[in-house]
């Protein structure tokens, strides 16, 4: 089972914050079988990810299991050096993940 | 023989998955409202992906060596007006919906991710706004199998 986390990296630059996060996740699709077993290893992805700019979500996005494992994101919002981000994960097994950094 | 039988195995199988996961898919979605039956669909042309459009771009590999990850990033700056969404569909996979991104106040229409991709197909970069829905999409040629692997 992958940790629970979010790696995240803010950047302001001319306006804008330039986001990248790395979150670690297996991304089971459902559809994979065990090769030991012959069962089907259960789907477990994240379906929601939310992005924050000081408490004020900008953005949120609905993943498919057809999204990596260990999935990278990158977005931009408009905001300063400073802004606090916030990305939130919610998988379907109900788990969660987070982390938060000041745009450098 | 043997072949015959793992093959049968298999496609029951994936049926029982399936079933399983509508099943229990279901109510999680609605606490989440995680949307089901966008992320179900099997055929793009479920899917209203609006005209071509040089005012949005993506950017995917011409040639992926690992389906497992393809990087694909989709820019729609180049609109005027607010960007509502940001819809991923990968036209080769089983369910062909990677991912939605819903843009609020402030976001700038750019995003990046990587996909799993099985087999070769056209990638939409589809973006909707006020005004209506456009796309944009290039073809990814994938050399290694990445889904289900």
């Amino acid at each position: 089972m992958a940790k629970a986390s979010v790696k995240l990296r803010a950047k302001a630059k001319k306006g804008v914050v330039d986001i990248k996060c790395l979150m670690s996740h297996p991304m089971e699709t459902g559809l994979r079988k065990d090769k030991k077993t012959g069962g089907t290893i259960p789907a477990h992805f994240i379906q929601t990810v939310v992005a924050e700019k000081n408490g004020v979500p900008f953005l949120n996005a609905d993943f498919n299991s057809t999204i990596s494992k260990n999935p990278y994101l990158r977005l931009q919002v408009s905001g300063a050096k400073g802004d606090k981000i916030r990305v939130t994960w919610t998988d379907n097994m109900g788990k969660s993940g987070t982390a938060e950094k000041a745009a450098k | 023989m043997k072949r015959r039988l793992f093959m049968k195995g298999t496609l029951a199988g994936s049926a029982i998955t399936v079933a399983l996961g509508a099943g229990l898919l279901a109510p999680r979605a609605v606490m989440a409202a995680w949307p089901t039956t966008e992320m179900e669909h099997k055929s793009v042309d479920k899917i209203t992906t609006g005209d071509a459009s040089g005012t949005v771009t993506i950017k995917a590999p011409a040639i992926a060596e690992n389906g497992a990850v393809v990087p694909v990033t989709v820019d729609a700056t180049g609109i005027d007006g607010i960007v509502e969404s940001v819809t991923i569909v990968a036209a080769a996979n089983q369910r062909v919906v990677a991912a939605i991104y819903h843009m609020q106040e402030g976001a700038v229409p750019f995003v990046s991710t990587r996909l799993k991709m099985g087999k070769t197909g056209d990638v939409y970069g589809v973006v909707k706004t006020a005004s209506g829905i456009v796309h944009a999409k290039t073809e990814v040629k994938v050399t290694i199998g990445g889904c289900g692997g």
